[in-house]
């Protein structure tokens, strides 16, 4: 780790809300998007002659196509409620990340283009017109958003900043004024179907390599397929967990699940990234094209299932629009889509979340586990924001808590919970999420962890807590890289199914 | 007739209709506009029923306030359930015989209209007191408070201070509705209130006062958590399908 050209903020022992420091992060702009990158994904190379127009145009449309933005914009009444639960606000103290300021950066404008009150009394309800400053605000701050959902939680209607700052990354994106680390991921899982574009010869040595590691642990020889025709299971999983440390660890752990459970599985080079920043930038379209490599890669290898892996957004998509987007699910109606669930097994959800999917196994004891093979560690569970706050596990709502938790508790003896408000519906972001895992933004990255870090800290503290468990690829790398800025291990940091991992016994049940 | 009458006369009259076709349009407004994606808050209830218990508990105890910020939730609260109250009683000068509820909210009633202030109060203290909240506040929302504050001191005015001809009244609020107008009596305060009323009337449409009707189509809020059992399509990304 760098020494870090900012100040790292100190961990206090019972958080607070920190006073309004106007214009704090003001000079964190995430890099933008060089033309080749947008327009590699459909979106003009720099920002438009006409911008203003187009952008207001764009506006329209998407008051037109969303109901979510018009009613958001429409219902805020300024109450305040949301003000301190953004962590990037308790982070840095800069008032346009609290959500509802957030959101007035394009409420201003929406409120001068299109309302009575905004068109003939500005001054009265803070109107504004779309200059270059306002613009370069949007710019700034709809990359500080990690469109978490945490102030939906607290809004008393329920508005989600994540739906506003992915509004606006669509307006910015039309008119060629798109972020670089998000576009250009989506460029590569487009052109190579990985977010690491990842070529497919690649995959297959490392998965080769992966394979006589664990032999070599464990003695025993456990498969990473890949492309298996006919395999039971279609496992689609985010591709940092094909060589990224910790989330590889995850990866071994899904395997020698398989495989103690004696189920066929297979990965795909076409369908090699579960993740999808189409929804990151609010592009519907992206989105499902993304997606329409999932099914796509089904019906090809003729599975019987489709179980996604340790990725908090991608679950969030696979869960809540894969059905909506290309009929992964019950009840689509065009023909690829009937072939899919003519070919599934409908004993099972689809798509499946490996937790589900693991926990099934465990309370069946289909797979035995070790639980003292994991007590050198003391555990606690950050939930993943999208896990938590945009889908379910399970048949019961919370289950997306529940699960996890309990595997964790099967496979190990040493487990605490963090603080009860920032956990489970309340989780903090880890602050890298929604497309802000990038370098250009650290200073954003480690201020806005500072609300987990307090968490972390207490129960580290208290319970002596040495391993925080995950379930997200971004949360991984995220900590991996910010742990460290408040004096934690970085190896602290890794998912579930690496502590199914170190648990789960090969020996039986072959 | 004296011009007074005639003058609010027509202002009730446009203020109702402003109030009405402005909020029956905004209404109809949200609900052509389609929802494309399935994105309630979670954990959300997985059947209708759980989303309309959701939905109750949201317009009845501001529940997701309450896990927000206590104070602004008790003030909050208060104001509203006050209103309520207030409105209530009100209905006795536009009906008879007056419903039952009516009759019973009145001892009620009385309280509320301290309630309301109280509330109010509160509210406006944090757009001073709180830094974020003082951040965010605008001209219109402190305008907003300050005219309830207006409707509910001028009428607590008329009730405690200086009354007001009521029979008078009541004998205008029927005139109106029945198209058979009668003098309004000339009383300063009552000219204050009503005008204050028709002001707010008009403004809803056009104004935060939107969140009452936009609670109920705020989709994080009042969609089913079934998106894997039954498949959500909205209009026009059923078009996308046919590419
Ligand atoms: C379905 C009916 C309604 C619901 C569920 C509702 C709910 C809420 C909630 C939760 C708040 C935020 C907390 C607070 O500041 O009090 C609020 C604020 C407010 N409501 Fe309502 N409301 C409703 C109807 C109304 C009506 C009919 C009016 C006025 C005539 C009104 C006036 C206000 C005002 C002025 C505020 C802002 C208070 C401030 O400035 O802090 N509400 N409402
Ligand atoms: C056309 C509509 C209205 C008429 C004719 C009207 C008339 C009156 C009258 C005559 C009083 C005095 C009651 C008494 O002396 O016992 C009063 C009181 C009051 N009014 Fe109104 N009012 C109207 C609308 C409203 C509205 C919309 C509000 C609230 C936003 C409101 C809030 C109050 C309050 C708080 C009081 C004092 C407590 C009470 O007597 O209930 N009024 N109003
Ligand atoms: S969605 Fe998350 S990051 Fe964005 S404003 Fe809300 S709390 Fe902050
Ligand atoms: S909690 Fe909701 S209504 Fe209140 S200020 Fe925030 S966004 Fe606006």
């Amino acid at each position: 780790m760098a020494a870090p050209t900012f100040e790292v903020p100190k961990l206090k022992e019972v958080s607070e809300v920190p006073r309004v420091q106007e214009g704090a992060m003001a000079h964190i702009r995430s890099f933008p998007a060089s033309a080749a990158i947008q327009e590699a994904i459909g979106f003009p190379g720099q920002l438009v002659e006409n911008w203003e127009e187009k952008a207001i145009e764009k506006m329209g449309d998407l008051l037109h196509n969303y109901r979510s933005f018009k009613v958001y914009l429409d219902s805020c009444v300024h109450c305040g409620a949301c003000t301190d639960k953004c962590h990037y606000f308790l982070g840095t103290g800069d008032p346009k990340n609290m959500p509802v300021a957030r959101q007035d950066l394009i409420r201003n404008v929406y409120r001068r283009h299109f309302t009575f009150a905004g068109k003939y009394f500005p001054k009265l309800v803070g109107a504004k017109d779309l200059t270059k400053d306002v613009l370069d605000q949007w710019y700034t701050y709809y990359n500080q958003c990690s469109e978490c959902r945490r102030c939906s939680v607290f809004c008393p209607y329920g508005i989600d900043t994540a739906e506003i700052t992915m509004a606006a990354k669509e307006i910015l994106d039309t008119i060629g004024y798109g972020q670089k680390y998000t576009n250009e991921i989506i460029g590569k899982v487009q052109r190579i179907g990985n977010n690491l574009g990842l070529p497919g010869p690649a995959l297959e040595d490392t998965l080769e390599g992966l394979e006589e590691d664990i032999e070599a642990d464990t003695g025993v020889k456990v498969r990473l397929p890949l492309n298996q025709k006919g395999a039971e299971v279609l496992l689609v999983t985010p591709s940092a967990d094909f060589f990224s440390e910790p989330h590889v660890e995850s990866l071994i752990g899904y395997a020698k699940v398989f495989h103690a459970a004696g189920i066929s599985w297979t990965l795909s080079t076409h369908a090699s990234e579960a993740g999808n920043f189409g929804l990151f930038i609010g592009n519907y379209d992206t989105m499902r094209n993304i997606a329409l490599r999932i099914r796509e890669a089904a019906l090809e290898l003729g599975v019987k299932r489709i179980i996604v892996g340790e990725c908090g957004h991608a679950w969030r998509v696979a869960y809540s629009f894969w059905n909506t987007l290309v009929g992964i699910g019950a009840g689509a109606n065009d023909p690829f889509a009937i072939q899919l669930q003519q070919q599934l097994d409908p004993r099972y959800p689809a798509p499946q979340h490996i937790c589900e999917f693991t926990y099934d196994l465990l309370k069946r004891g289909a797979i035995t586990v070790d639980k003292s093979a994991n007590d050198h560690r003391v555990i606690t569970f950050h939930d993943s924001c999208n896990v938590a706050r945009g889908s379910r596990m399970g048949d019961m709502p919370g289950g997306q808590f529940v699960i996890p938790r309990e595997i964790i508790k099967m496979v190990a003896n040493n487990y605490h919970d963090m603080g009860a408000d920032t956990i489970g519906e309340s989780t903090f972001c880890c602050g890298g999420g929604g497309g802000l895992l990038t370098d250009d933004l650290i200073e954003l990255r480690v201020k806005g962890a500072l609300p987990r870090m307090e968490a972390l800290k207490r129960v580290a503290d208290e319970h002596q807590v040495n391993f925080m468990a995950t379930i997200c690829a971004i949360c991984k790398a995220q900590f991996s890289k910010v742990l460290p800025y408040y004096g934690f291990d970085m190896n602290m940091i890794g998912g579930v199914h690496q502590l199914v991992s170190t648990a789960i016994r090969l020996d039986q049940k072959q | 007739m004296p011009t007074l009458t005639i003058v609010y006369a027509l202002l009730f009259y446009a203020a109702t209709a402003m109030l009405v076709i402005g909020v029956g349009y905004k209404i109809y407004d949200y609900a052509r506009t389609p929802a494309p994606l399935k994105i309630p808050t979670t954990p959300a209830p997985t059947t209708q029923a759980g989303v309309v218990w959701r939905m109750a508990r949201e317009v009845v105890l501001f529940e997701s306030l309450f896990k927000a910020t206590k104070w602004t939730w008790i003030f909050g609260w208060v104001f509203h359930a006050a209103l309520l109250l207030v409105l209530i009683r009100h209905l006795r000068y536009f009906q008879e015989p007056i419903w039952t509820i009516v009759a019973l909210a009145q001892p009620f009633g009385m309280y509320a209209a301290f309630g309301m202030v109280i509330g109010l109060s509160g509210l406006w203290a944090r757009r001073f007191l709180v830094d974020r909240v003082r951040y965010i506040s605008t001209l219109s929302d402190h305008l907003m408070l300050a005219l309830l504050l207006a409707i509910a001191l001028s009428g607590l005015s008329m009730k405690y201070v200086a009354h007001t001809d009521i029979i008078s009244l009541k004998a205008f609020m029927f005139g109106l509705m029945t198209f058979n107008w009668q003098p309004l009596p000339q009383d300063p305060l009552l000219l204050l209130h009503l005008f204050l009323v028709a002001t707010l009337m008009t403004i809803f449409p056009i104004s935060k006062l939107l969140h009452a009707p936009g609670l109920f189509f705020s989709p994080s809020r009042n969609q089913v958590d079934n998106p894997r059992e039954h498949r959500y399509v909205s209009a026009w990304s059923a078009k996308l399908e046919q590419k």
